[in-house]
C-alpha cells in the first residue's frame, strides 16, 4: 500500500494556496497509509550563501536554542532556527558538512531530515491529517509539495523510517512499493560511505540517489540507473529544487496517475487525492509508463 | 431521467439504489454527478439501465455489469468493466491499468489509452481502445476479442489462449505463445462489427491479426524453454 501525492502550480499566483490545496489530497490518502506520512515543501528559498536544514527530535521539547547558540560558537558562523512541531528550520552560513558532523558529535539525538535553498520535510507517525494540523501546513505557501503516507512493510512504524527520504540538496524521495535488494544495496552503499538511520527499503533508494549524484549523474541517469540496480516494484515520486520527477519500475503495479492543467500538475497513486483540485473536473489525466522518467520544472 | 450526488448518498448509497431497481423499472436512465475517482461506482448492475457518470472515476466502475449502459464522461482508474457479463461500459478519457480484466461478455469502449494488463485474463468480452494500449495487454486470454487502433506494448497476448487480438499501430513485441496470425473474412467482419459499435472510423482492412501458437496449452518438455 502506501500513498504517494504531488503538487506542482504552473500558476504563481496560487502559491499562497499551496498548503491549502493539498491537504485534501494527503487526506484523501489516508486509508492507504495511515501508520505515518510527511511532506516536503519548497517554499522561502534562503541565500545562495546560506544552507537550510530540516531538523527533527524525539523530543517535542527539545531546546533548538541550544543547537543555534552552540552552532555559531564552534563554526563561528550565523544562524536562525524555527520550531515548527517536533521539526526545526535551521538557517546558516556555515558549510553542510560540518553542521552536519558538528550535529552528529554533539546532538546525536537530532535528524537531519533534509536540506538544500528551498525545501523542508516534516514527517512523524499518525494519521496524515494529524501530522498536516502539527507542522501548520494548511497556511502554507510554495511552488510545490510532495507528501507520502506510509503502510509499513519492510520495517518498523518510526518518524525516522517515514517518508520523504532526502537524497541531495533540495533533493528528496517517496515511495509506494517495496525493495527486494535492499539488504545487499545497502552494504555495498556502506562500503561506499553512505550513512544510514533506518533498516527501511527506501532510505536504501534514497541513499543510491545521493550516491549517483554526488558521483555527477544527472537526476535523470540516477533514476534510469535505479531501474537496472534497484530490484523489486516501486512507483518514485522526487521532490527537486524547481519542481518534480516521477519514475515507475518497468511491471509497474504500483497505481500511479497523473494529471494536468493550465495551473497545475499533480501525481498521485489514486485519482480521487486529486479529484478535490480545482478544475480537476477538465484535467488531462493518464497513467504514467513504465520506466520512463516524467519531469515538471526543468530540473533533470 | 434521475440524477444521484454521490457527494451526498456516496458509493454504497449510489449502489444499493441501483441494485434495489427491478429489473423492468421505468426509471432507466441514471446520471450520477460528483464520483470524485471513487472506486467500486456501479459495480454489479444486474438490469438494463442506462448510467451516464459525469466525471473521473476510481477502481473497478462497472465491475460484473450485466445489461446496463454505463458511460464514464472522463477518466476510468484501475480495472475498469472488470469481470463485466453484458452490456456496454465506454470510457469518454483514458483508462488506467487492467481494465475488462477477466471479462465475461458485453463490450468495453475506451476512447482514449488504456494503460497496461488490458483484457488481462479476458473470457469472452470484447474491447475496443482508440488509442494505445500498454505492457502485458491480453494476458492469458481466453476468449473474446481485444481491438487496438493504436499501438500495443511489450509482450502482448502473452500465455495467450482463444482471444482475438486486432491492432492497427506497432507491437512494440509479442509475449510468449503469441503470434500474428491470417484475417480471413469472419475476422475483417467482426473487426467491422466491433468497431462500428465502437464508432470509430478505421478500415478493418488497416489491423493485423495475433492470436495464440497454442503450442503452451499443455506441458511438453520440448517446450520447457518457452514456459
Amino acid at each position: 500500500m502506501c500513498g504517494i501525492v504531488g503538487l506542482y502550480l504552473k500558476n504563481p499566483k496560487l502559491k499562497p494556496k499551496l498548503g491549502k490545496m493539498f491537504k485534501p489530497m494527503i487526506i484523501e490518502m489516508t486509508n492507504r497509509g495511515p501508520d505515518s506520512a510527511g511532506v516536503a515543501i519548497y517554499r522561502n528559498p534562503v541565500k545562495k550563501a546560506q544552507t537550510k536544514f530540516s531538523l527533527a527530535h524525539d523530543d517535542a521539547n527539545y531546546d533548538w536554542k541550544k543547537i543555534d547558540v552552540g552552532l555559531e560558537r564552534a563554526l563561528k558562523c550565523d544562524c536562525t532556527v524555527k520550531k515548527i512541531g517536533n521539526h526545526c528550520i535551521l538557517v546558516t552560513n556555515a558549510k553542510e558538512p560540518a553542521v552536519v558532523s558538528w550535529l552528529k558529535a554533539h546532538h546525536p539525538g537530532v535528524r537531519v531530515v533534509g536540506s538544500g535553498h528551498t525545501i523542508e520535510i516534516f514527517k512523524e507517525v499518525g494519521l496524515p491529517a494529524n501530522v498536516y494540523d502539527k507542522f501548520d501546513l494548511d497556511e502554507a505557501a510554495g511552488t510545490h509539495i510532495i507528501g507520502h503516507t506510509r503502510m509499513a512493510t519492510e520495517s518498523a512504524v518510526t518518524t525516522a523510517g517515514s517518508h520523504p527520504f532526502a537524497t541531495g540538496a533540495d533533493l528528496c524521495l517517496v515511495h509506494n512499493g517495496s525493495l527486494s535488494n535492499h539488504n545487499r544495496l545497502r552494504e555495498n552503499l556502506r562500503k561506499e560511505g553512505m550513512d544510514f538511520q533506518t533498516e527501511n527499503d527506501t532510505e536504501v533508494a534514497a541513499a543510491y540517489m545521493t550516491w549517483k549524484l554526488r558521483g555527477g549523474a544527472t537526476l535523470k541517469e540516477a533514476l534510469e540507473d535505479g531501474l537496472r540496480d534497484l530490484d523489486g516494484f516501486y512507483t518514485f515520486l522526487v521532490g527537486t529544487a524547481d519542481g518534480f520527477a516521477v519514475v515507475r519500475d518497468p511491471i509497474a503495479c504500483k497505481h500511479a496517475v497523473m494529471a494536468e492543467t493550465d495551473d497545475w500538475v499533480a501525481m498521485a497513486t489514486e485519482y480521487r487525492a486529486i479529484a478535490h483540485l480545482p478544475g480537476a473536473d477538465n484535467a488531462r489525466i493518464w497513467e504514467p509508463e513504465p520506466t520512463i522518467v516524467y519531469t515538471w520544472g526543468g530540473h533533470a | 431521467m434521475n440524477e444521484i450526488d454521490l457527494h451526498k448518498v456516496g458509493v454504497r448509497g449510489i449502489n444499493s439504489h441501483l441494485h434495489n431497481l427491478p429489473k423492468n423499472t421505468n426509471e432507466k436512465h441514471w446520471i450520477i454527478h460528483n464520483p470524485m475517482g471513487q472506486h467500486s461506482i456501479a459495480c454489479g448492475i444486474d438490469a438494463p439501465l442506462q448510467i451516464d457518470i459525469r466525471g473521473h472515476v476510481g477502481f473497478y466502475c462497472g465491475g460484473m455489469n450485466k445489461d446496463a449502459e454505463l458511460t464514464i464522461h472522463g477518466h476510468a482508474g484501475v480495472g475498469t468493466a472488470e469481470n463485466m457479463m453484458s452490456g456496454v461500459v465506454w470510457v469518454k478519457g483514458n483508462s488506467s491499468e487492467s481494465a475488462g480484466a477477466t471479462g465475461n461478455g458485453g463490450l468495453l469502449v475506451i476512447d482514449g489509452d488504456a494503460s497496461s494488463r488490458c483484457g488481462i485474463s479476458m473470457k469472452g468480452i470484447d474491447i475496443v481502445v482508440g488509442g494505445s494500449v500498454g505492457h502485458m495487454s491480453a494476458f492469458m486470454a481466453q476468449r473474446g476479442n481485444l481491438v487496438v487502433c493504436g499501438d500495443a506494448g511489450d509482450a502482448l497476448g502473452d500465455s495467450i489462449y482463444e482471444a482475438r487480438l486486432y491492432v492497427k499501430g506497432k507491437v512494440a513485441s509479442l509475449g510468449a505463445d503469441c503470434i500474428e496470425k491470417e484475417m480471413h473474412a469472419e475476422h475483417l467482419a467482426d473487426l467491422e462489427r466491433l468497431l462500428k459499435a465502437a464508432k470509430r472510423k478505421e478500415k478493418p482492412s488497416e489491423f493485423r491479426r495475433y492470436g495464440s501458437a497454442r503450442k503452451l496449452y499443455n506441458f511438453s518438455v520440448d517446450h520447457a524453454d518457452a514456459y
